[in-house]
């Protein structure tokens, strides 16, 4: 079979476009990309006839040089499909922008908190280890210590009380399920520098 | 008989437009339409099943085209069965919402828009059983998820259109995906009907004949929620209203399964990539079930679990001989139901107590017997408690594995097994927070009506912190009678009642007995089942009655 090159270049540029405005967050590109990409792969389904030939008509054309119009179909249901499809994305872009000002995607809210957690613990791990590796802390150092783990400490809070929000924060599921607490781990451990390991 | 065949796509498709037509004045009228075509299609399904059992598959090419350009539609059994229970879930559920909706006097389910969108999704997901060409499977996928949008996003509240997005990316993507595919398929073969794509592919290159084996997979993968392409199942579904949720993950990712099925065994017989699906499918069931012992509200948990038991039909499909097949098929039938009863129940808890928050919940054993026994028997029959039929569609996976007896399929009894046993932790969990612990203090009397203040403020997680009192854990602690609430029901106004409106108990009465019935005719249901696993392995029967002998 041959195949039209400049029509796979073109689609080909046409979906790495598209794919790279979907992987946006705002809605309205992702909603580009989506059309951009979706003619790519059209015209990846109208080059799978092969070469050109003439319209495929049932009378006044030589049958023998017709080109296949299946894809040509396949295609133009793709296209309507995608149509509808655009018109709903909009429609929720435009809700989303109502509703908080901005269509971007949010981030699932179990995804953050686990983030924000592994945020957390690695940066408070650095600044353990940095401490532990220098020489015997002078007070300042120490009282820097104890400043960066308030911080730290703070930031978890504050966003267990953000999912106090939306669901029950009696503490019973940091505990039983994802472990220990890391206000507990630093109540318990850190507080008593040498006893650590 | 073939002239049978269309009916369960045209008969949804054509109440979709009298629905439309007549749209919230007549919404009495809309009801009846929904009800009778719902339970008219049914029947069909039911006539198609037994039919095509009798005589082997039925098909049918629409105006009378010759395959490769007409469209083609078969009812073998496996399509039979799908449809059977697909329809009889789909109309339990539609009544659920009937009675939701009337006793919530609309606020939640517009009517307008429910009635309409619903059908369509049920004539979408019959096409992609009967559908005969990967074209038509790809429009019955398109047809299903544009409707699937407009139930997932219903009213338009803020968590609804953050996790709606998602899922439409998600969905427009492996569309582009499938149609990649079809292209790759077409260009490859020169048809996209199965039928001649069984007795071509065949005589392609190795490699070609992967690739597209490849692609169609991910395709499939993705919409059955298959581990690492799960992701998306868990954030988008809990939103949506509970009769949503339950037909969404009662139908929507066994009609991945029911693809994945269908042209593993057509199109590429030999289970090349088995061992991937096995890996897969052992990932699927551990990290979901894992997931699911990690969640404490109701409906974000039914949705790990569903992950998880994805699994085991993965499973099945990649062992790839008959006895596996067979229990892969009566798992799907089983799983169909019980996810949807325990979604359908979780919807009737959430009315009941007022929230999804299993530590918020309790003592629904003694104020809700009923609630506890619809609750109690669907969760051990998906736990595989022996009578059951979880039990004996597990049972039939794992003696198909033992049989095999490879090392994979070794791992994958051991991890079926594991999986098994935590999703009866956490059904066991489940039954000891919400039912059998004594009920938390000041818990939402019965018939408050529990409104959230004003949903939109509620709604961007970046804004939250400044507004919260302090910065310790006091968190929102049990509901206090009569008191509003914002914000923990999803910016959703709920209403908690003594009794449940009669339609929606009898609703999910009927999906827990649909599932019991499973279990007490389990016998010639696996009958059916192997006979379906023997058609789909032979492939001559299909093959032959689409093509002409």
């Amino acid at each position: 079979m041959i195949m039209s090159a400049s029509l796979l270049a073109t689609a080909v540029v046409l979906c790495a476009v598209g794919g790279i405005l979907m992987l946006t967050r705002p809605l309205t590109r992702i909603l580009l990309g989506a059309v951009i990409a979706s003619n790519g792969i059209n015209l990846l389904v109208l080059s799978s006839t092969g070469s050109a030939g003439a319209a495929p008509l049932l009378y006044g054309v030589p049958l023998r040089r017709v080109t296949d119009p299946l894809p040509q179909a396949i295609a133009l249901t793709a296209i309507v499909i995608t149509l509808a499809t655009t018109a709903f994305l909009l429609a929720m872009a435009y809700r989303s922008y109502q509703l908080t000002g901005t269509d971007e995607v949010h981030d699932d809210l179990e995804d953050r908190r686990i983030f924000l957690r592994a945020e957390v613990l690695g940066e408070r791990a650095e600044l353990r280890e940095e401490y532990r590796a220098g020489p015997r802390p002078t007070r300042e150092e120490r009282a820097h210590y104890r400043q960066e783990h308030r911080r730290l400490r703070a930031r978890l809070r504050a966003d267990r009380a953000l999912q106090a929000r939306g669901r029950d924060a009696g503490g019973d599921l940091w505990n039983d399920v994802l472990g220990a607490d890391p206000e507990d781990y630093v109540n318990d451990k850190d507080d008593d520098r040498g006893a650590t390991g | 008989m073939n002239q049978l065949v269309p009916l369960p796509v045209l008969l949804p498709l054509c109440a979709t437009g009298v629905s439309l037509a007549f749209g919230t004045r007549l919404a009495r009228f809309q009801r009846f339409i929904s009800v009778a075509v719902l339970t008219a299609v049914l029947g069909l399904s039911v006539v198609l099943m037994v039919a095509a059992d009798r005589q082997g598959p039925l098909s049918v090419h629409l105006g009378d085209f010759a395959p490769p350009l007409g469209i083609t539609l078969v009812a073998d059994r496996l399509a039979g069965l799908m449809l059977t229970v697909s329809s009889a879930v789909t109309l339990a559920v539609l009544v659920y919402s009937l009675g939701q909706g009337m006793a919530d006097r609309d606020k939640e389910t517009p009517v307008a828009v429910f009635h309409p969108a619903y059908l369509i999704l049920v004539a979408g997901v019959s096409l992609t059983f009967i559908a005969g060409d990967l074209v038509n499977l790809y429009v019955g996928f398109e047809i299903m998820l544009v409707a699937s949008f407009v139930l997932l996003t219903l009213g338009g509240t803020g968590p609804r259109i953050r996790a709606g997005s998602t899922y439409v990316i998600i969905s427009l993507f492996s569309s582009m995906l499938f149609l990649t595919a079809i292209a790759m398929t077409y260009a490859a073969t020169g048809t996209a009907n199965l039928a001649q794509l069984a007795v071509r592919l065949p005589e392609l290159p190795l490699g070609v004949q992967t690739l597209v084996q490849a692609m169609l997979l991910t395709v499939f993968a993705i919409k059955a929620a298959v581990f690492p392409l799960a992701a998306w199942l868990p954030d988008s579904y809990p939103t949506a209203p509970a009769p949503v949720t339950a037909v969404f993950a009662g139908l929507l990712t066994k009609v991945g399964i029911y693809c994945m099925l269908r042209t593993e065994t057509l199109l590429f017989p030999g289970n090349r990539l088995g061992d991937l699906l096995m890996a897969l499918a052992l990932a699927s069931m551990i990290v979901g079930i894992l997931g699911a012992v990690a969640q404490t509200d109701l409906k974000r948990l039914f949705s790990f679990t569903l992950i998880s038991h994805i699994g085991y039909m993965v499973f099945g499909i990649g062992l790839a001989t008959r006895e596996a097949y067979g229990g892969a098929i009566f798992y799907v039938a089983h799983h169909i139901t019980v996810q949807t009863s325990l979604f359908l129940v979780a919807g009737l808890i959430e009315r009941r107590g007022g929230t999804n928050e299993l530590t918020r919940l309790g003592g629904m054993a003694r104020s809700a017997p009923l609630l506890a026994a619809l609750f109690f028997v669907p969760a051990m029959n998906f736990a595989g408690i022996p009578p059951f039929s979880g039990f004996i569609g597990k049972l039939g996976l794992m003696r198909a594995g033992v049989s095999d007896g490879s090392v994979w399929a070794w791992i994958l009894v051991a991890g079926a097994t594991v999986t098994s046993l935590l999703t009866l932790y956490v059904m066991a969990k489940i039954w000891n927070l919400a039912f059998w612990r004594t009920e938390p203090p000041g818990q939402a009397a019965y018939g408050t009506v529990l409104e959230a203040a004003d949903d939109s403020d509620d709604d961007d997680p970046d804004t939250g912190p400044d507004r919260i009192p302090g910065t310790g854990d006091e968190g929102i602690g049990p509901v206090p009678a009569g008191q509003t609430l914002a914000a923990t029901l999803q910016g959703r106004a709920v209403t908690t009642t003594i009794r449940p409106p009669r339609a929606m108990t009898a609703a999910t009465a009927g999906a827990v007995l649909l599932g019991l019935a499973f279990t007490v005719l389990a016998g010639p249901l696996a009958a059916f089942t192997d006979r379906s696993a023997a058609e789909l392995i032979a492939r001559s029967p299909y093959v032959e009655e689409v093509l002409g002998r």
